[in-house]
């Protein structure tokens, strides 16, 4: 199997409270990596670390290595906004921006300069088809992406990162907020999505690892417990931690 | 004893509608005296002419000009001034001394009477740069005086735009400039405009600062430096100098009829940006 990203000795810390205490994870091509565990287990600090949008936080102290393909994002010579165009970001609450539908997913694609509209009107499409979205919105492209149900909300989210056809795609907790129905809705997608893109999915939701998940890492306060094929894990977990997460005794 | 909450709530309904009503009344009757003395006197000659014998007879024809032009490129040094400003405070920097100074600065600077900016604008621009009594001495003076308002207006409506939008619009690959400008001026735009609003209120009301600056002639001002009198000065000198209520009402009449539709230009451009923008 393919490796798309290399994670070694990773430390993050903000300020003297260390939240990643030295990770060494690999997440594979086109599979869906789930990371889960309880709150303050260092899941959406690793995100925050992959698409750096950890350098908007205060005072982080980072060391070790985050390769992609290869190249070291941490310490080797990186354009960050280069990068967020590389890797996809669907954050845990819908954040629609303030403007249609269309223009919601046409953003990404008209910061790299894609100006056609018969251009844009075929990425707009075809990434609301990928989310699973377009049959609900086709007629009504030019609402608001505000007036959308959280959940349809959501995918627009999603379709809004695939326009710009990330290599990776990461989702902090997408489901938290939404309804069962819509939650089904994602995992379809994605299910689809992992032949064409990486995924890594935060979950603190056992059950959606356990459906959505090829692979699945668990934290625990910085650390990471346990690494394996998701069937594997939820089966015969090692560490007695992770067997406890799993059936529900903490977290 | 205890009153009926059922009562206290009916009262207190009672006491704003007053309290409403006692406002708009208070609108109404300003606007309608305005409009009872002005118009008889006003017509196209009175728009469209020259005054003579001192404002006594005739139009104000130059007086609407200087008025517009004054107020028009005053917000036009402004806005760009202002809201760079406070894109700058907002998103440039972190709370830090510097920011601080500057919006103790800001602050200071939105509580000093309109006439010291009138001084300061007579002794610096019209004496020290020797730009005369003219409309560019009058234009400055009253850019530095609308700044603080644009400012702070505009801060707190950039403040009040979501960190989240800023997040998502970085994580798609955006720079903190098309950031700025593709998500958050857009969400920020009716906060600014009211701002702005407030600026053009001003300049075009504002007599004390522009007499010191800009002057008082009644000629038309055909150059940024010609000397000219707004509609509110010529209506301040009218009535001050006892020359013509007639014309001074008729000049005020033009001067608040402008303002509305002013106002109602910008609440149609602000709920068009509106429902694009959300």
């Amino acid at each position: 199997m393919d490796v798309k990203v290399t994670i070694r000795r990773l430390k993050v810390s903000y300020g003297t409270k260390e939240v990643l205490k030295g990770i060494d994870l690999d997440i594979y091509r086109n599979k869906i990596s789930g990371l889960m565990g309880p709150a303050a287990s260092g899941k959406s600090s690793l995100i925050s670390v992959i698409n750096k949008m950890i350098v908007f936080e205060d005072g982080v102290n980072i060391e070790g290595s985050v390769s992609i393909d290869g190249y070291d994002i941490i310490n080797g010579n990186i354009d960050e906004v280069e990068l967020r165009k590389r890797i996809g970001t669907v954050f845990a609450t819908p954040i629609p921006l303030p403007r249609s539908i269309y223009e919601n997913v046409a953003f990404g694609p008209r910061l790299n300069q894609v100006n056609s509209r018969h251009e844009l009107h075929a990425i707009v499409e075809e990434s609301l088809k990928k989310a699973f979205l377009w049959d609900e919105v086709k007629d009504r492209l030019n609402e608001s992406g505000l007036r959308l149900s959280g959940g349809q909300q959501q995918r627009l989210c999603l379709a809004r990162t695939l326009a710009l056809n990330p290599e990776i795609i990461l989702l902090d907790e997408p489901c938290s907020g939404l309804d069962p129905i819509s939650t089904a809705k994602i995992e379809e997608a994605l299910a689809e999505l992992k032949n064409i893109h990486t995924i890594i999915l935060v979950s603190n939701n056992t059950k959606q690892i356990a459906r959505a998940t090829d692979f699945v890492a668990f934290f625990y306060l910085g650390e990471l417990i346990e690494f394996g094929p998701t069937d594997r894990v939820f089966t015969r977990p090692t560490a007695r931690r992770t067997e406890d997460y799993i059936q529900g005794k903490f977290g | 004893m205890r009153l009926n909450p059922r009562w206290v709530d009916k009262l207190v309904r009672a006491s704003l509608l007053f309290q409403a009503f006692f406002t708009v009344a208070i609108l109404v009757a300003i606007v309608l005296i305005v409009f009872v003395r002005g118009i008889p006197h006003i017509n196209a000659e009175f728009i469209f002419s020259y005054p003579e014998d001192m404002g006594r007879h005739g139009g104000i024809f130059p007086s609407i000009v200087g008025t517009v032009f004054l107020a028009l490129l005053s917000i036009a040094f402004a806005t760009p001034l202002g809201v760079g400003t406070a894109i700058f405070l907002t998103e440039y920097t972190k709370e830090s001394t510097l920011t601080r100074v500057i919006r103790f600065g800001v602050e200071s600077l939105a509580g000093i009477p309109s006439i010291i900016y009138g001084l300061f604008g007579f002794i610096f621009f019209v004496i020290k740069l020797k730009l005369g009594w003219s409309l560019i001495s009058g234009t400055l003076t009253i850019m530095i005086m609308v700044l603080p308002t644009i400012i702070r207006t505009s801060e707190e409506a950039i403040k009040a735009v979501p960190r989240n939008l800023r997040m998502v619009s970085f994580s798609l690959g955006a720079t903190k400039w098309e950031t700025v400008t593709k998500v958050v001026l857009p969400s920020a735009a009716s906060g600014i405009l009211t701002g702005i609003m407030l600026s053009v209120g001003r300049a075009v009301s504002e007599t004390a600062a522009v007499i010191f600056t800009m002057g008082s002639s009644l000629r038309l001002p055909t150059s940024l430096f010609d000397s000219g009198r707004t509609m509110a000065v010529h209506f301040y000198i009218l009535a001050r100098e006892g020359i013509s209520m007639e014309k001074a009402y008729a000049t005020a009449l033009v001067l608040v009829v402008s303002i509305l539709l002013i106002n109602i230009a910008a609440y149609y451009t602000m709920n068009k940006m509106i429902a694009k923008y959300s």
